[in-house]
């Protein structure tokens, strides 16, 4: 069961008018793992929840969830997932209640055990008090706690959760991803679109980053990491030392930058294995006394902006700007 | 979420019984979810409530004092079945509107994605507005009674009257499904009242009977299925009819056109919603 692909797509591709929403994507989920799908607005995630969750057809390609064929086995697709998409999928004039037991009598379940499942999830993610009212006066974070809810009424081995936290505040975000974690550590196979990338990091355990509708990297986030192929080398020596910079020189990408005090040297480094004990090395061999060596890898952010071209430190920036101005 | 409580489904194959009673299972909860967004807002349904209250007693008042029909009867118990079927046609816009809104919500997307019978959407919306036409008819008797209309058959060719008419409701709501489907949205739905059924439910018996009419205008009125149901609760009431010496084949035989006219149209209109629903909901 655990080496069984629960989600496979093979050369997906859908286009919308002018849009080449998804372009010739390959993806593969393990049993039991998280796959996050990363990629800015527009990349095309959505449309490939859409595909994998029976929603639409692609154009071309084919792609199996659970062992069965999206468009040929569609219904036997549909008992198998569960999917809260990014805008909430709610009946807006039932109650809380009356949503998950309609969804659960709909997915064929005796009306009484429709009722204590409804129950139980609603307990679980923390929505009794509210169970009873009309969904139209919820708050954002009830109604995506109520769509997640809705998405597990029957226990779904697969489920799609389509930027779950868009939208949330801290809080909300940290509780959706305890809800998540705790999914998945029950053995689900979980397909995570995400604009963020601190989500995919903490959550993810591959990840497949997407734009204009194609895969640009996958791998773990450990791997994406390497894969810009440059660290972040820093040193501090005991005391100053004369040849210590030009030892560092040889291993640095571009310049190394010395402390006032002349102890602190940083550089940016190719990655390679076994790097920390040939810097050791060479400094010893040199005389210089090492009292600390650390190699930082880029964050994902720093990968992010790599892999699409897009500056997302000075997006930022400029929108901060934005706002104090 | 273990392999045991996956299994059952892939071994699963029911039978006819059983995928019936599975598919009227999803038209039920469909059904009353609807009646749910009804009790939610009860001002939606005063087009079978208030409008058939203040319409039978304006057209009854203000109408038939001027009104001398030829023949004899009162204009009374002329008018009350008109006014049954009038309400009935105008009200069996609420189909259009209430499919198109949920084809526009966030819902329709959730219940795509659950193994429930897609159908039940198209057919747990007609059902429920088929049971709000039982309330309107129930409403625009009841003032008939009030205000002295009186059947004068048994109760089983009065019973039949409101059969004939509601079916010719239910067909009209298909019809509706079919033009809400079509449209973009619910307020291009609306539109369809003024389009489709205001012409369908006023060139006709409904008010005024058609021999004084233009010929041309009178040759639609009294081939509008809408005549012919008035004309046949008429008949199965009791009630003054004077299109009964009409020379044209649904006047002759109305109850027997009304039912024809009924079946047509689903027959026409129940596979076309199917084809729109697939169509409306793939992109």
């Amino acid at each position: 069961m655990n080496q069984q692909m629960m989600i496979e797509a093979a050369a997906l591709s859908k286009r919308y008018g002018d849009t080449q929403a998804l372009d010739k994507v390959d993806l593969e989920v393990p049993a039991g793992s998280i796959l996050g799908v990363l990629g800015p607005n527009g990349a095309g995630k959505t449309t490939g929840v859409r595909i994998l969750t029976t929603l639409t057809a692609p154009d071309s390609g084919r792609a199996w969830v659970a062992g069965h064929d999206v468009v040929t086995d569609a219904p036997a697709v549909r008992r198998k997932i569960g999917v809260t998409g990014q805008d909430a999928t709610l009946d807006e004039a039932l109650t809380g209640r009356q949503n998950l037991v309609m969804v659960g009598q709909l997915s064929r379940l005796p009306r009484s055990q429709a009722r204590s499942r409804a129950a139980e999830l609603l307990g679980l993610f923390e929505l009794d008090d509210a169970a009873d009212r009309v969904v139209k006066g919820y708050s954002g974070g009830m109604r995506r706690r109520l769509d997640l809810a809705a998405s597990l009424v029957m226990r779904p081995p697969v489920l799609f959760l389509d930027e779950p936290t868009t939208g949330l505040d801290p809080t909300g975000r940290q509780r959706m991803w305890g809800v998540i974690r705790g999914l998945v550590s029950e053995g689900v196979t979980l397909w995570l679109t995400t604009q963020y990338l601190d989500e995919a990091d903490a959550l993810a355990d591959s990840i497949a980053v997407i734009d204009h509708g194609r895969v640009i990297a996958q791998g773990t986030p450990r791997e994406l990491k390497s894969a810009t192929g440059s660290q972040l080398l820093e040193v501090t020596l005991s005391a100053l030392h004369a040849g210590a910079a030009a030892t560092v020189a040889g291993f640095a990408l571009g310049v190394v930058t010395v402390s006032d005090d002349g102890r602190r040297l940083r550089a940016v480094v190719r990655s390679e294995s076994g790097l920390a004990t040939a810097v050791l090395r060479a400094l010893d061999a040199a005389g210089a006394l090492v009292d600390d060596i650390a190699i930082h890898q880029p964050s994902l952010d720093d990968v992010f902006a790599t892999l699409t071209g897009a500056d997302t430190a000075a997006e930022s920036s400029a929108i901060v700007e934005g706002v104090l101005a | 979420m273990s392999a045991t409580t996956v299994l059952p489904a892939e071994v699963y194959a029911p039978g006819l019984f059983e995928r019936l009673r599975s598919w009227w299972g999803d038209v039920w909860v469909m059904t009353r979810r609807n009646l749910i967004h009804i009790s939610r807002e009860p001002m939606q349904l005063s087009d079978v409530t208030i409008q058939p209250v203040l319409f039978t007693l304006l057209f009854i008042y203000v109408f038939g004092s001027a009104m001398v029909l030829a023949g004899g009867g009162s204009y009374k118990a002329f008018a009350l079945a008109g006014l049954l079927v009038m309400n009935l046609t105008t009200s069996s816009v609420g189909t259009a509107i209430g499919l198109s809104t949920d084809l526009a919500t966030g819902v329709i997307n959730r219940l795509r994605t659950l193994p429930m019978s897609p159908t039940s959407i198209l057919v747990g919306r007609t059902i429920s507005d088929l049971l709000a036409a039982a309330l309107c008819s129930t409403i625009v008797a009841a003032t008939g009674l009030a205000v002295g209309w009186r059947p004068t058959t048994g109760l089983a060719e009065v019973l039949a009257g409101f059969g004939v008419a509601l079916l010719f409701s239910f067909a009209l709501s298909w019809m509706n499904a079919c033009l809400g489907m079509a449209v973009s949205g619910a307020e291009s739905a609306q539109g369809i009242v003024f389009i489709v059924i205001f012409p369908l439910a006023f060139v006709s018996n409904v008010f005024v009977p058609t021999q004084g009419m233009p010929s041309w205008l009178a040759t639609i009125a009294n081939w509008n299925p809408v005549s012919a149901v008035a004309s046949a609760c008429r008949v199965l009431f009791g009630n003054p009819n004077p299109s009964g010496t009409i020379q044209a084949w649904p006047m002759q035989h109305p109850v027997a056109a009304a039912v024809i006219w009924s079946l047509a149209l689903l027959a026409v209109a129940v596979p076309l919603a199917g084809r729109l629903y697939v169509r409306r909901t793939r992109d």
